[in-house]
Order: structure tokens, then C-alpha cells, then sequence
């Protein structure tokens, strides 16, 4: 079964509602906190941009559904904190142990912000298995959508497109798998392709006969057809 | 499910009203010296200030520009921008892909909010709303009509779901009447709605958005 956040198709959202181009980039002042907080407790080191979506998925539906977008950060952040043992339930409410944390030494400090945003974490390895599909290649994605490997697991294929016939477009490389890098269970890098479905594939009424849509679906996704 | 705590949520624990939450765990972090408020004013300022869809518009003047660039940054966009200083977190596996008469390209993340920051900066609230999320991928053109932008009849549409770290750049086309402008002032009329597919390039004269 599919978590909240997986939303692709959904029906009863409404309108989207533009802002103007000028708007700002934060429309508050907390909102750029909680990105900077979120940001720096990511260079400790604790856990992997996986964990982290993961982190987000996993809050309740409910939570999840009334939570606007950087609440769900901090809610997940503040949940991962002391799921990775970094922060204690006590430390959250205000009862916690005072001094310096023994992570304190790998607190990302403002001469070195520039560098770490600009490094940035690529994803792509080398290794892994070898490409099964090449471009042009006539594919299904698997069913049901689930992480094979973890019950309610992270997983980056979305319900919309689970057994859906697809062609692939492009071979991006080899990348971390997420499926398996949310759990602690190692990198499993494996081929990631882009994946090109016919909207009809996918929808009962597709709004155009021509229309596509592309997603990125990892090897073990794929079957052959 | 061994991770989820469905009643018993750490995050519970904090203030309700959600500018409180932030400050109160910012104000535990830094106490335990585990962030350090400097390095927020850092990554604030970075976003706010210094990278946005001004860098997008850049890369995209330049390409209407110059065809050896173009050609180059659709055929394999990463050495092309690391040679602009355009790489960084959240933009290290780039694809550009073009608008063309018979193809207009439009990109999501259904799944979170998956945005090419070197060259955007940080999502608009649309981009990361469920309404967004759920609906582009099965109703392109209704969204688009949201935006104002109507599609000929002959030109489909493909949306690109950003499931993983690729990032995706829509490449739109150059507007009629732009013939003879320099860079920065075709980069004038790229709008970062026209970089998401959301929207067209500006025509020369129309008022900015």
C-alpha cells in the first residue's frame, strides 16, 4: 500500500494557485529557519537525503495532510533527531542534558557553507549490475509499488505508474538505490533509467493522445516485456 | 512497520504553532552546539539572495544564443554547467530538455518537491503543493490553463516526474520579436515559470509578471 505523500493522479485537490514571480522566496521568516535548520542537522552526518524523504513520508496522515510544507520538515527532522539518537524525548521537551553535544565538533560552520552547498551529493557510482534495458526498450513497472525490501518502506516509484507499460528513454548511469539507502541497508547501486509512459497508460482519461509522462524508475523496477 | 510510531510521534513534543516549533528546535540545537546560527544566516542568505531562476535564465539566454552551447547542454548539461560554476546540492544530475512546436515539457515531483536549486533556487509554494503535485501528472493542460497558458492542439505534452536525484531544466522556446537582443536582455524574458514548463518565455515589451 502507498503512503500519504504519494499523491501523483490524485483527484479533489483543486486549483493551483500561482504566486508571481516576485513573490518571496520565503513567505516567512520561519520557513527559511526551518530549511537552514534542516540543512545543517543534515551535515552532521546522522542519515541520508533516503532517510530524510523517508522521515517525511512516515509522519501520520494526518499530520501529514494539516501539516504546510515546512512543518512536515521540522516535524520530520525533530522526529529523526531522536530516532538517530542524537536528541533524546527529554531534550525536546526542554528536559534534557545541558552542555555540548559529542556531534558539536561536526556542526557545519558559516565559512564552510558555500563549499558544502556547492559540492553538493551526487547520487550516481560506480559498479552496480549491468544495464538489462537499453533506449527504445518496451518495459512494465513492477507491481504492487512497494519497497521489495523493507515493509512501508521508502520507495521512489509511485502508485500512479505500478504496472504501468513504459519505454525506456534514456540511461542516466548508475545510482544509489533509495529503497535500500532509507534503511541503512547499503548504497545497492543499480541502473537508473528515464522512463517514458503514454498518458494512457497510466490515466482512463487522458487529456491528450500524444501526451506523456517520464519518470526516473531504478532497474528493479523494470521488468522486461 | 518497525519504525512508525503512530501515536507517539517525537515531533508532538514541540510547540503547536509552527514559527515556535522551529525556534525551539533551533534554540535545543545550538545549545548542544549542533548548529551553528552563523552558518543559518549563511544558507538563508544563499537562497534568498544569490541562487534563483536568475541563474536558470542565464544558461537558457545563452542557448538561444549560441547552438554549439545549445547543443551541448542538451546532449549532457553537467560539464556545461559545472563550467558556469552551476553545480551544487540539488542540481548534480541535470537534464535540459526543449520546448519545441511539437512537444512542450513541464516538470513535478509528486512524490516530495524535487527542484533544481542551483539554477532555480528554492521551489514556489505551487510547485510543492498537493494540488501541483497531484494533478500535473494527469492533467497537464488544465494546470497550464491555471497558469494562463494554452497549448496548440498540435503539440503534446510531456511531464517529467522527478522520482530521482535527476534534475530537470525546461529549455523554452525563444519568443517572436527577440531577434537581435543581447544575452541579458533575452535573459530578461525568461521567467522561472517558463524553466518549470509552466509557463512561456516573456515577449519583448510584455510587462514582467
Amino acid at each position: 500500500m502507498t503512503r500519504v505523500h504519494d499523491m501523483g493522479g490524485r483527484f479533489g485537490d483543486g486549483p493551483v494557485v500561482p504566486e508571481a514571480e516576485d513573490a518571496p522566496v520565503f513567505a516567512e521568516d520561519w520557513h527559511a529557519r526551518a530549511l537552514a535548520v534542516t540543512l545543517a542537522c543534515g551535515a552532521l552526518g546522522q542519515w541520508n537525503i533516503d532517510t530524510s524523504r523517508h522521515a517525511r513520508e512516515k509522519l501520520s496522515p494526518k499530520d501529514y495532510a494539516r501539516f504546510s510544507y515546512y512543518e512536515k520538515w521540522i516535524a520530520a527532522l525533530a522526529d529523526l533527531l531522536v530516532e538517530k539518537g542524537v536528541l533524546t524525548r527529554a531534550d525536546l521537551e526542554g528536559k534534557g542534558a545541558a552542555g555540548l553535544h559529542k556531534l558539536a565538533e561536526r556542526a557545519l560552520k558559516a565559512e564552510n557553507v558555500a563549499g558544502v552547498l556547492a559540492k553538493g551529493g551526487p547520487a550516481d557510482r560506480e559498479g552496480g549490475p549491468p544495464p538489462r534495458f537499453s533506449p527504445g526498450q518496451a518495459v512494465r513497472a513492477r507491481i504492487p509499488a512497494d519497497n521489495a525490501l523493507v515493509d512501508g518502506g521508502h520507495t521512489r516509484l509511485p502508485a500512479y505508474a505500478a504496472g504501468a507499460q513504459g519505454y525506456i528513454l534514456r540511461l542516466h548511469g548508475t545510482h544509489v538505490f533509495p529503497d535500500s539507502s532509507a534503511h541503512g541497508l547499503g548504497e545497492a547501486p543499480e541502473p537508473l533509467y528515464a522512463v517514458r509512459f503514454h498518458a494512457s497508460a497510466l490515466w482512463a482519461h487522458p487529456e491528450h493522445p500524444e501526451d506523456e509522462v517520464v519518470l526516473d524508475l531504478w532497474q528493479s523496477y523494470l521488468e522486461p516485456l | 512497520m518497525p519504525h512508525d510510531h503512530h501515536d507517539d510521534h517525537s515531533h508532538a513534543l514541540l510547540p503547536p504553532d509552527p514559527a515556535l516549533r522551529v525556534k525551539a528546535l533551533e534554540t535545543i540545537l545550538t545549545e548542544k552546539g549542533l548548529i551553528d546560527p552563523a552558518a543559518l544566516e549563511e544558507i538563508i542568505d544563499t537562497y534568498q539572495n544569490r541562487i534563483g531562476p536568475q541563474n536558470g535564465a542565464r544558461v537558457v539566454a545563452r542557448a538561444w544564443s549560441d547552438p554549439d552551447f545549445k547543443a551541448a547542454l542538451l546532449a549532457d548539461a553537467d560539464p556545461v554547467l559545472a563550467e558556469l560554476g552551476l553545480y551544487g546540492r540539488q542540481g548534480e544530475h541535470m537534464v535540459v530538455v526543449e520546448n519545441t512546436a511539437q512537444q512542450h515539457n513541464m516538470v513535478v515531483c509528486t512524490l516530495c518537491s524535487c527542484y533544481p536549486w542551483p539554477l532555480l533556487g528554492i521551489p514556489p509554494g505551487w510547485y510543492k503543493s498537493d494540488a501541483y503535485r497531484a494533478r500535473a501528472v494527469r492533467e497537464p493542460r488544465k494546470v497550464l490553463a491555471e497558469f494562463g497558458v494554452t497549448l496548440p492542439k498540435g503539440c503534446a505534452v510531456r511531464v517529467w516526474d522527478s522520482t530521482a536525484e535527476v534534475r530537470y531544466l525546461v529549455l523554452p522556446a525563444r519568443p517572436e520579436g527577440s531577434e537581435g537582443l543581447g544575452e541579458e536582455e533575452l535573459a530578461a524574458l525568461v521567467t522561472r515559470d517558463s524553466m518549470i514548463g509552466t509557463g512561456l518565455a516573456r515577449q519583448p515589451g510584455e510587462a514582467p509578471a
